[in-house]
């Protein structure tokens, strides 16, 4: 069977992509876990631990040695039973409160965790003080003098336009 | 007056984040705090690059301040900060090395033409000790005190200017 030659650039195109999965596939090192509920819970933390020597990429995408090693780790400790929050601790005791994209609460950080929800709070007083104060606006009606003058101001812009 | 306060606060706002972001100009990005500062170094049982039938343990950082240097064969700027180590030493630093994620012939050769600084040298070859030390970037040096304490922490390789730098933390922690 003669394959035309938009099919045949679209085999080669196809077998160039599947190559370059599978050099994806080699770099990051594929793990399996016959549990499901493990596996996720290794996506999540890998992509939660920061790799301390790249300075804006997390460990389930980085090459460098050590975020295969810290993989490694954190596979090994799923495998042990341990609980995710022991893990990320583990991590941040060796490398370094850095290695953490979820920084925890302490001392340095509550200025980071407090500021939006004090923003929120704020942007919400000042809503509520606007509201309040459209709402208590009274009208006050025109004096017989205010009344006078509204009329002959209307009254001469009619004749300019006429 | 309360409304003629209010325009400010833009302004005041700004003037926060200016110093903020000021700030952070003259931040350096690869500086890291290292956790272990304050802790006791953590313990191992590891052979020596030396002696392969040798085992060494924690105990040996205790009694005298030393400065632990990780270094390997395969790493360019180790070569460089050989001459740094070897000067330290001269100096009466305790120097022991960690030869991390190396051969044990590739280390010993690299001795052999680049000098030899340390008393001893902690034989890695998995980088388990490196990983308890959250080594992430060969050279790393730990200062660590006669308790067994890690004092400081130097990542990236020792420069020429830097070396008194590094006495100084020796003999602020003595």
């Amino acid at each position: 069977m003669a394959l035309t030659l938009k099919s045949r650039c679209c085999v080669v195109i196809v077998l160039l992509l599947a190559s370059f999965q599978s050099m994806a596939d080699t770099a990051i090192d594929a793990r399996h876990f016959e549990d499901p509920v493990m596996a996720e819970r290794y996506r999540d933390l890998t992509a939660s631990l920061r790799c301390p020597k790249c300075d804006a990429q997390a460990i389930d995408s980085s090459n460098s040695p050590v975020a295969a090693d810290m993989r490694e780790r954190v596979a090994l400790m799923l495998h042990e039973g341990r609980a995710d929050k022991e893990i990320l601790d583990f991590m941040a005791n060796r490398f370094g409160e850095f290695v953490l994209y979820n920084p925890r609460l302490d001392g340095r950080t509550w200025l980071l965790w407090a500021l939006p929800a004090a923003l929120v709070v704020g942007g919400g007083l000042v809503v509520i003080a606007f509201v309040q104060a459209r709402r208590h606006r009274r009208v006050r009606p025109l004096s017989e003098e205010e009344r006078a003058r509204l009329s002959s101001l209307i009254h001469r812009h009619r004749e300019r336009s006429e | 007056m309360i409304r003629r306060l209010l325009l400010l606060l833009p302004f005041l706002v700004f003037v926060g984040l200016a110093f903020f972001l000021y700030r952070g100009l003259s931040l350096d990005p690869s500086a890291r705090e290292s956790a272990l500062w304050g802790q006791e170094f953590p313990s191992f049982t590891l052979s020596t690059l030396e002696e392969p039938g040798a085992e060494v343990d924690e105990s040996l950082l205790r009694g005298r301040m030393s400065l632990v240097n990780v270094w390997a064969s395969w790493c360019p700027t180790c070569k460089e900060e050989m001459p740094q180590l070897l000067a330290l030493s001269e100096r009466g630093v305790q120097m022991v090395g960690i030869n991390y994620k190396d051969a044990r012939d590739l280390g010993r050769q690299f001795l052999e033409e680049f000098g030899k600084p340390f008393e001893v040298n902690i034989f890695d070859p998995a980088g388990d000790l490196g990983f308890e030390l959250g080594v992430y970037g060969v050279p790393e040096t730990f200062l660590v005190d006669a308790n067994g304490i890690v004092r400081y922490k130097h990542v990236g390789y020792i420069t020429p200017a830097q070396v008194d730098e590094v006495m100084a933390e020796v003999e602020k922690w003595h």
